[in-house]
């Protein structure tokens, strides 16, 4: 329960940085959950994002996963709120003066400029979670092959998630 | 909610009641696995409900791209706003994290009790391969429909060393690669050609 305050101050700064999608934030997540707070190791991290892209609606609701591993149910409340609220009142706000800056040229200016750093910065994130995630030809494999099942076919991913899962039982025992 | 409860933000031509907002989005909260989200949201809002045309939607996608924050829930607030004003947005908004919130709070709950198991954490370390490939053709596809030219390459080869080679922290990369993408964006083109990409991107969503 103590640390319910941080993990409000941490995740409330964490949704700010999720520029075109929560990977962007990854980087930054891990180095204030696993290094600065120590409230998960680096395994761990990568198992609870994981987990998150089997979650049906936003995949970052895995910050109440993390919130519920740090302090229970009152964690996962927190860390939900802390997560969703601010940038959620920023796009309220933002969409209600949308009509006015449409005539305002920076507009598309940002648009176009942060869209590229926002990929930018997702590979980057996809980088340090394949350092954790990646060890091993089995896992080399089983992450290209996913790769290319989602890019080729129509198949919902979840399921070549969970048959990852399934390759794990059988061969990274 | 009638409409006179509505503020001016309600631009679209159509309004929904509190309970239909709440519960539309509830369904597209349970039922949106696998990612791709916006796919799933255009098909209950613009297909299923009719609440909003392709052009309105496309608009509330590139509002919830330019800012902080996921597209799934930023679309589902400002998509409640122009329905039925603020609380239109917080039940839009609430609704479709519920589902979301319980799976991950059951999943911490089984987690902490069973992650220790030899099966379970080799079944772990399957899955988190697996959400890695995923990840990468997730990135993969948008990239190859929104990045063009060396300027963009240039941009995220800069995102990717200032984050993992110079260890800059996720803020001060995005401060300087996004100040230097934006000045180099600065206006002096038509907006149509934006547009244009924007409609190849939600087209590709399906």
């Amino acid at each position: 329960m103590d640390q319910v305050p941080a993990l409000v101050r941490v995740f409330a700064y964490l949704s700010l940085l999720t520029i075109g999608g929560g990977m962007a934030a990854f980087p930054e997540m891990k180095v204030l959950v696993v290094g600065v707070h120590h409230w998960l190791t680096s395994d761990q991290l990568t198992h609870v994002y994981s987990t998150g892209q089997m979650s049906p609606g936003p995949n970052m609701m895995m910050v109440a996963e993390v919130g519920q591993l740090v302090a229970g149910l009152p964690g996962a409340i927190a860390c939900a709120l802390a997560f969703f609220v601010p940038t959620g009142i920023l796009t309220f706000g933002v969409g209600r003066l949308w009509r006015r800056l449409d005539h305002w040229p920076w507009r598309a200016s940002i648009q176009r400029g942060l869209g590229s750093v926002a990929i930018g910065l997702a590979v980057a994130g996809l980088i340090t979670f394949g350092k954790t995630a990646i060890g091993g030809w089995v896992t080399v494999v089983l992450a290209a092959l996913t790769f290319l099942a989602v890019v080729y076919t129509k198949i919902n991913p979840v399921f070549f998630i969970l048959g990852g899962g399934v390759v794990g039982i059988i061969l990274l025992r | 909610m009638s409409e006179a409860a509505a503020p001016a933000a309600n631009t679209s031509k159509r309004s929904a009641s509190l309970p239909e907002i709440f519960a539309e989005f509830l369904l597209i909260g349970a039922i949106s696995f696998g990612g791709g989200v916006v796919a799933y949201l255009r098909d209950g809002l613009v297909r299923k409900k009719n609440w909003f045309d392709d052009k309105e939607f496309l608009e509330l996608t590139a509002i919830s791209n330019t800012l902080p924050g996921l597209n799934a829930t930023n679309i589902a607030i400002l998509a409640g706003d122009r329905l039925a004003g603020t609380l239109g947005a917080a039940a839009a908004l609430i609704a479709m994290c519920l589902p979301a919130f319980a799976f991950m709070t059951l999943a911490g709950i089984v987690y902490s009790q069973h992650a220790a198991r030899p099966l379970a954490a080799a079944a772990l370390r399957g899955v988190a391969a697996a959400a890695t490939g995923l990840l990468a053709a997730t990135w993969f596809k948008i990239g190859k429909k929104s990045l063009s030219g060396v300027y963009d390459a240039f941009f995220v080869l800069a995102a990717v060393l200032g984050v993992n080679y110079f260890k800059l922290g996720v803020p001060l990369t995005l401060l300087i690669v996004g100040t230097l993408a934006i000045a180099t964006y600065r206006p002096r083109r038509t907006r149509e050609t934006h547009r244009e990409t924007e409609d190849e991107w939600i087209r590709s969503l399906h």
